[in-house]
């Protein structure tokens, strides 16, 4: 059977592409600490040795948009290009390509319609900036191939907060029980609070510090159970507009399980929005 | 009301560079084109088909042609779409980094405190 070989939740931020390549000399005052968190943290799925990555993210309404929007989507291509014209345009996002895995698609795919999650497919599948930033963060030299899944955090009515960490624990049970000696790392992608055209936007630190801080706590020990006792989907708006984005951490905190305490932990207070890394390594690993 | 229109203009807009320049310099004749032209294309489909019954309501159409982005949040046009394409059209107006996503945050700071409008369609 596969190995799980780390699971890793973070925020993804389009800004750090562009924040990292830029001339010593004109990077902003943050960029030196930001750069060697993100080195900190890349070192944690390096070591896992991992031999393909299930990247979790949410299209930013690229391709999937508002006429046949699904809630739970796994791409099903050997070949994702990457990243579009208004990622490259206002984030200097580069376009890339990335390998994908027919064999483990499919074994999602079945395996979660038959768990019950009416996950939908693609076959020819334009990745965006959620799951593009864990690659130029965590594995830049992108060589390992990659089954994305897109939920819906966008585009309401939103599946529950509860929804999100079933699909989290089952994506665990499913990567288990694939018949593979591959060692897979499973990377998910969020936001702590994040205002996106709202007036809270784009302020010295992200618009909750509060709901920040309890969401790091919760994230870096497990804590599902209060994490939902916390939230809704209505709450999820207070924090920020775009606060819903969390519920992929909450994705990762299913894979990861109930009281899984994070082996790394890591934050910086950014503008805008506070960055957020963690890493588990499952004991069977 | 039309929210899902509002949001299918931002949208299709903001993924074509000819169009976010052209609606950038001449808002009044891209709104009328795209409505007329565009707004009942069936997108990612063939081309043989089209929606019958599409069309904006007065403030939204003014809201557009006015590129009124405080006006677009409140008629509950999607946040992340209308951020997106007008930082296109008018963050090179600004000298200072996120000076216009700044002036932006600012033009809404009115909806501090209250609920924001609601930006679920249609």
């Amino acid at each position: 059977m596969a190995k799980i070989a780390a699971i890793i939740a973070s925020t993804h931020h389009p800004f750090f592409y562009r924040t990292s390549t830029m001339p010593v000399d004109q990077r902003p005052a943050f960029a030196e600490e930001w750069i060697t968190k993100v080195a900190a943290f890349r070192e944690t799925l390096t070591t896992a040795r991992p031999d393909l990555l299930v990247l979790v993210g949410s299209d930013h309404f690229h391709q999937l948009w508002l006429d046949n929007m699904p809630q739970f989507l796994v791409g099903n291509a050997p070949v994702y290009d990457a990243n579009w014209y208004n990622e490259e345009r206002e984030f200097g996002m580069p376009k890339m390509v990335l390998q994908g895995n027919v064999e483990l698609s499919n074994h999602i795919l079945r395996s979660g319609l038959d768990l019950g999650f009416d996950l939908a497919f693609s076959n020819e599948l334009r990745l965006d900036h959620s799951v593009t930033c864990p690659i130029i963060t965590l594995r830049p030299q992108n060589d390992l191939p990659v089954v994305p899944v897109y939920t819906n955090i966008f585009a309401p009515p939103l599946p529950q907060p509860e929804r999100f960490v079933a699909l989290g624990r089952a994506l665990r049970q499913i990567v288990e029980r694939w018949e593979s000696k591959l060692r897979v790392a499973i990377i998910g992608t969020g936001h702590l609070s994040l205002e996106l055209g709202g007036p809270r936007q784009f302020g010295p630190h992200g618009p909750d510090s509060e709901f920040d801080r309890a969401a790091v706590e919760w994230i870096a020990s497990g804590d599902v159970e209060t994490a939902l006792a916390n939230i809704d989907l209505d709450m999820l708006a207070k924090p920020g507009n775009a606060t819903h984005g969390f519920m992929d951490f909450l994705l990762m905190m299913g894979v990861a399980g109930e009281g899984a305490k994070a082996d790394y932990v890591d934050s910086l207070d950014l503008f805008h929005t506070m960055e957020a890394y963690f890493t588990w390594y499952p004991k069977e690993a | 009301m039309s929210k899902y229109l509002l949001d299918k203009f931002l949208y299709t807009i903001d993924r074509d560079p000819e169009l976010v320049e052209r609606y950038r310099t001449n808002p009044v004749e891209t709104v009328t084109w795209w409505e007329d032209e565009y707004a009942r294309k069936l997108l990612n489909c063939h081309s043989g088909e089209a929606t019958t019954w599409l069309a904006f309501e007065e403030a939204e159409r003014l809201a557009l042609v006015n590129q009124d982005y405080a006006a677009l949040f409140e008629l509950g046009a999607h946040p992340f779409l209308t951020l997106t394409l007008f930082i296109a059209l008018f963050e090179r107006d600004y000298d200072e980094p996120l000076g216009f996503q700044l002036a932006y945050a600012n033009a809404l700071q009115g909806w501090l405190g209250r609920p924001y409008p609601d930006f679920s369609t249609p």
